[in-house]
């Protein structure tokens, strides 16, 4: 296979727009093969309709993200759950 | 020696093209991608048609190649914006394709090698409209381009036209493929600007 992707830090700024923490230090669950990880060691492919974060493990799809003008559709049927640090609430 | 023109049959300039709304001419071909490159052997590469019943119709590399081949030049429009016009390829027509199937389907959904899939109505695959092309500019298609086979459907979105097809599969229901269920219209009809769902 030839492969051209840059890793999951690469996701910091379309996420950023999302998401009111960085997601990229989150941690998920591959549903294809259980890999766990930061979003940061996806392998994320740009050159493309919208941005593919892939399972480094399997090579499966984690997520998907695609933005509109106005809209943004984010698909993460490929993570199982997001470990997401926040502020310490105590 | 008289002066050759050029004038004639030559490209089109920027000017002079009615393009899509939205679009803008490139002239080389950019490579998009979903995912890594599948490098797929041509010993073992198939191309099948299921129908909706599960009748399937395979064909691998040698029988694919003996099937009746057209040169079909057409003009690519990206929903990422950039149109490519006038590139040549070689292919064998989904009428020729799907012509022994025996079905009541309106739906298709397309696969490829590597995963990727997109979805169509039947209707747009027939009648002269769409083709699995195997050449691409006189030579044999590059993998980055969808080698050894890709589908192409050039009155939609190139998004539709799947590289590195190995499967058509015939449905009663719409099934939307991986763009489809992310945010990219159902459809793609360039020339209505349908890049997204609502559009």
């Amino acid at each position: 296979m030839s492969d051209t992707w840059v890793d999951g830090n690469g996701l910091a700024g379309a996420l950023r727009e999302l998401f009111a923490v960085d997601i990229t230090t989150a941690r998920g669950t591959c549903v294809g093969c259980g890999t766990v990880g930061p979003v940061a060691g996806a392998r994320v492919y740009t050159r493309a309709p919208g941005v593919v974060a892939r399972c480094p493990g399997c090579g499966g799809v984690l997520f998907r993200l695609v933005r509109g003008p106005d809209r943004a559709w984010l698909d993460l049927r490929g993570v199982t759950c997001l470990e997401i640090q926040v502020p310490d609430s105590g | 020696m008289g002066i050759v023109s050029r004038g004639f049959g030559g490209r089109r300039s920027s000017r002079a093209v009615n393009l899509p709304p939205g679009q803008y001419l490139v002239e080389d071909f950019p490579v998009l991608s979903a995912g890594p490159t599948p490098l797929v052997n041509l010993g073992s590469w198939t191309f099948t048609v299921r129908s909706e019943t599960g009748e399937a119709q395979e064909w691998n590399w040698a029988q694919f190649l003996a099937l009746p081949h057209e040169s079909i030049t057409v003009d690519l429009h990206c929903v990422t914006k950039w149109s490519k016009l006038g590139t040549a390829w070689e292919g064998v027509s989904l009428d020729t394709l799907l012509s022994d199937v025996a079905s009541s389907a309106e739906f298709v959904l397309v696969s490829a090698y590597g995963g990727y899939t997109t979805n169509l109505p039947l209707e747009d695959l027939l009648d002269g409209k769409a083709w699995v092309a195997d050449r691409y500019d006189g030579e044999a298609l590059s993998p980055e381009h969808g080698g050894p086979a890709r589908l192409l459907v050039p009155h939609l979105y190139l998004w539709k036209s799947a590289k590195w097809v190995r499967d058509i599969q015939l449905l009663n229901n719409d099934e939307p493929g991986f763009w489809e269920s992310v945010g990219y219209h159902n459809y793609g009809d360039p020339w209505r600007e349908q890049r997204y769902w609502g559009d």
